[in-house]
């Protein structure tokens, strides 16, 4: 360490006042930077959700201009009760509990093993991050060509080693292990370039220091790149909870939310019913419950993570 | 400095002259967009949902229709189904629709119920001698609701079978004049067929899209069923009318071709159905007349379209749906325009020959009994189609593309795929269609 804080004495709480003092100005300018950021985020974020709260106690259809009869509860009692609801609501969660452990620890091995190569290391980041940036809709259009039974790429290679291959499109387990798949080669970048940039941020000295002491690649890594790197895990855990509770995308395009229904996801739940069967107080009415749901667990592990962070 | 550009005069400028051109033309899309009004980029503003072959003739006839007429015509092709209809209602619903646009007859009554459209009684349009009996009587009652016609038809497009000419053949199913098959109606003696078919293709009697197409599999099944039975669901789609027994049996038997035959793939997506009957691994294809070009330009492929036979019950039915032109209201849109857009449809029925390339039975009488059509192969053979069309059965949440189809298709792939068995196919989608029934319906 090479800076040293110390107490302030007298003389520098005097200089220190005139900061103070232009903090005022300061906070008018940062407003003002903020202003065009805060003025969109008030018109297409703020706006829209007061009006789909308005429209969830209506029987508003989307096709119409007025807002329909007021109904009160009635959409949230439907919403609550309604078992293709819930179903959907679980399978967002279920695709959260299959990707997220993936796309947490294998960007952070990538990552590593990316940092640690010393030629070309430009080609690796690159590869690694490089699917990311490719759309949605080729993303499942180039999947649903190596997904397809009997000509598919996956079922010829798994044919060649005489395995039997999974239904990946027309079966609920296969369809499933498809969007996995498809989600982890797919977003895996974006996880990676943060754990790299996080990476990049350990000073290369504390490596140094640890091999001179003697320690091998396994412990620097164990006690100096996990530990330094903490704070990033947790972010992107986050991250891609959020990130996989909002699914939607990929399971939209590559089937429809099929086969039967059995992986919609809780976003195309809203959008079928308001969109497609124009009910949009209803739909308004399921965007509340979900939208709760996802502010709950945001608070819970922002709490969780604050208590860590104060115990530490 | 003086009279020197500094970088804060040259964006003032640049943003100044950008935003006078953007705003020049009153009726440009910036400018309309915040006043609410409609952009009137061109006389006629026309939404389809048209790609591949069907999008082609769509775009020939559009500049045909753009040379008779004098006026200029900005067509928009939008992705196909749920997607289409959300902006078509979102758009005429907020007062700015399109002057034209497409629909099919099965996704009508909403848009008619939430009083977009312009009723045909008050358009010009019978003045251009288009009137109700220069169209297929079952599309004009279809688009016929609470007694006004809301919608002009422009075909009638039913699932048929297409079939692969050598491989019948050599099944021995050819009649003897070789332009049709012999009689395989009946579950008999269809499966019968597709087991001579099996044979002969080495590989599968019949395929289609069984997974990943909720619409395919729900027309097929729907053949099926009313062969039995009456709408699944009545009264406006209030109440559910499903005919157990029927729905059992359909069931038992589009799963048995898949499982227990094995004449047809169980799992199949649209690119490899549209594989196994180019390949020949296949002798039968189950799909709607409008797949026609995917397999036009199949080298070494001889092929004819036929109705499909009458299955489980006496008669044959042909699922069908027709695609119609509609004039979304709209307050702002000029009595000029409004004459343009009648124009605009006057000419397109009049280029239905163009149309019926694409596999359509017109709906315009005058094309359809002109000498020219009738002796267009396929084409021919499945006009009658148009006469007994089965639709989609009437309610707010049905029609093509609709949630409705994807929640059926759904039920019916797991079937086919052997996943789910016919009993519980049936209370699945009994299940699925009382939700509908009983939900608050947005518009009435």
């Amino acid at each position: 360490m090479t800076t040293t804080t110390t107490a302030p004495g007298p003389g520098i709480a005097k200089v220190d006042t005139t900061p103070i003092d232009n903090s005022g100005r300061d906070t008018k300018a940062g407003w003002l930077f903020s202003a065009p950021f805060l003025v969109l985020y008030a018109l297409f974020l703020i706006g829209p959700v007061l009006v789909g709260l308005v429209i969830s106690f209506f029987n508003t259809a989307t096709v119409k201009n007025d807002l329909g009869e007021f109904v009160a509860l009635e959409n949230y009692t439907d919403v609550l009760g309604n078992l293709d609801f819930w179903k959907s609501m679980w399978h967002s969660t279920l695709f959260t509990i299959l990707t997220v452990p993936f796309l947490v620890v294998l960007p952070l091995l990538a990552a590593i093993f990316a940092s640690r190569i010393s030629r070309n290391q430009w080609f690796y980041r690159i590869a690694f991050f490089a699917p990311y940036v490719v759309p949605s809709a080729s993303v499942c259009l180039i999947f649903s060509f190596i997904y397809a039974p009997e000509s598919g790429l996956f079922v010829k290679a798994l044919d060649l080693v005489g395995l039997p291959a999974p239904d990946f499109l027309g079966s609920t387990n296969g369809a499933w292990l498809s969007l996995t798949i498809l989600t982890v080669w797919w977003t895996f970048g974006f996880n990676f370039v943060l754990y790299t940039a996080a990476l990049q941020e350990i000073p290369e000295e504390t490596y140094e220091a640890a091999a001179i002491d003697g320690a091998s690649p396994w412990q620097q890594m164990r006690s100096i790149t996990v530990p330094l790197l903490r704070p990033t895990i947790s972010l992107v855990l986050m991250l891609q909870i959020l990130a996989s509770l909002k699914v939607f995308d990929q399971i939209f395009i590559l089937l429809q939310g099929g086969p039967n229904l059995s992986t919609r996801p809780v976003i195309q739940y809203i959008y079928d019913t308001g969109f497609t069967t124009y009910r949009g107080g209803y739909a308004a009415a399921a965007t509340m419950v979900y939208f709760v749901t996802l502010v709950i667990i945001s608070a819970v592990w922002m709490l969780a993570t604050r208590r860590r962070g104060a115990d530490a | 400095m003086r009279g020197s550009y500094t970088r804060r005069n040259f964006l003032a400028m640049g943003g100044g002259l950008s935003l006078a051109g953007l705003l020049s033309a009153c009726g440009s899309p910036v400018v309309t967009s915040l006043t609410g009004g409609q952009p009137a980029t061109a006389d006629v503003i026309f939404w389809h949902l048209f790609g591949g072959g069907d999008g082609e003739n769509m775009a020939t006839m559009v500049d045909t229709v753009q040379k008779t007429t004098g006026h200029s015509v900005e067509s928009t092709l939008l992705s196909w189904g749920n997607p289409y209809y959300t902006k078509l209602s979102l758009a005429a619903s907020s007062n700015r629709p399109p002057d034209v646009a497409l629909t099919h007859l099965s996704r009508l009554p909403t848009l008619a119920q939430a009083g977009l459209l312009t009723p045909w009684s008050d358009t010009g349009l019978g003045q251009l001698g288009v009137t109700q009996d220069k169209f297929t009587p079952a599309a004009w009652e279809k688009a016929t609701i609470d007694g006004e016609t809301w919608a002009l038809p422009l075909d009638t497009h039913p699932f048929v079978l297409y079939y692969n000419e050598a491989l019948a053949k050599q099944a021995g199913l050819l009649n003897d004049a070789g332009d049709n098959l012999v009689d395989i109606s009946g579950q008999e003696r269809f499966v019968e067929a597709l087991t001579e078919l099996k044979k002969a293709s080495g590989k599968y009697g019949v395929t289609m899209p069984t997974i990943t197409d909720p619409s395919t599999v729900w027309r097929w099944f729907y053949t099926v069923y009313s062969g039995l039975a009456g709408p699944i669901v009545s009264d406006s789609g209030t109440e559910v009318t499903v005919d157990d027994d029927a729905m059992n049996e359909a069931f038992a038997f589009i799963q048995s071709l898949t499982q227990e035959l094995g004449l047809m793939g169980g799992s199949v997506t649209p690119d490899l159905a549209k594989q196994q009957f180019s390949n020949g691994d296949a002798g039968f294809l189950l799909d709607g007349v409008w797949n026609i070009a995917l397999y036009r330009d199949v080298k070494d492929l001889k092929f004819n379209m036929v109705p499909i036979p009458a299955l489980l019950g006496d008669k044959p039915v042909a699922y069908a749906d027709s695609h119609a032109l509609i004039i979304p209201k709209s307050s702002a849109r000029s009595a000029e325009r409004e004459g343009y857009a009648e124009q605009f449809i006057q000419g397109i029925l009049g280029q239905s020959a163009v149309w019926a390339g694409g596999g359509h039975v017109p709906a315009w009488l005058p094309v359809q009994e002109s000498a020219e059509f009738k002796a267009l192969s396929p084409q021919k053979n499945y006009v009658d189609a148009a006469f007994n069309a089965v639709y989609d059965p009437a309610g707010w949440y049905t029609g093509a593309g609709s949630d409705f189809q994807n929640q059926m298709g759904g039920v019916i792939s797991t079937v086919i795929t052997g996943a789910t068995k016919p009993p519980n196919g049936t209370s699945q989608i009994k299940r699925a269609l009382r939700q509908f029934a009983s939900t608050n319906a947005p518009v009435s």
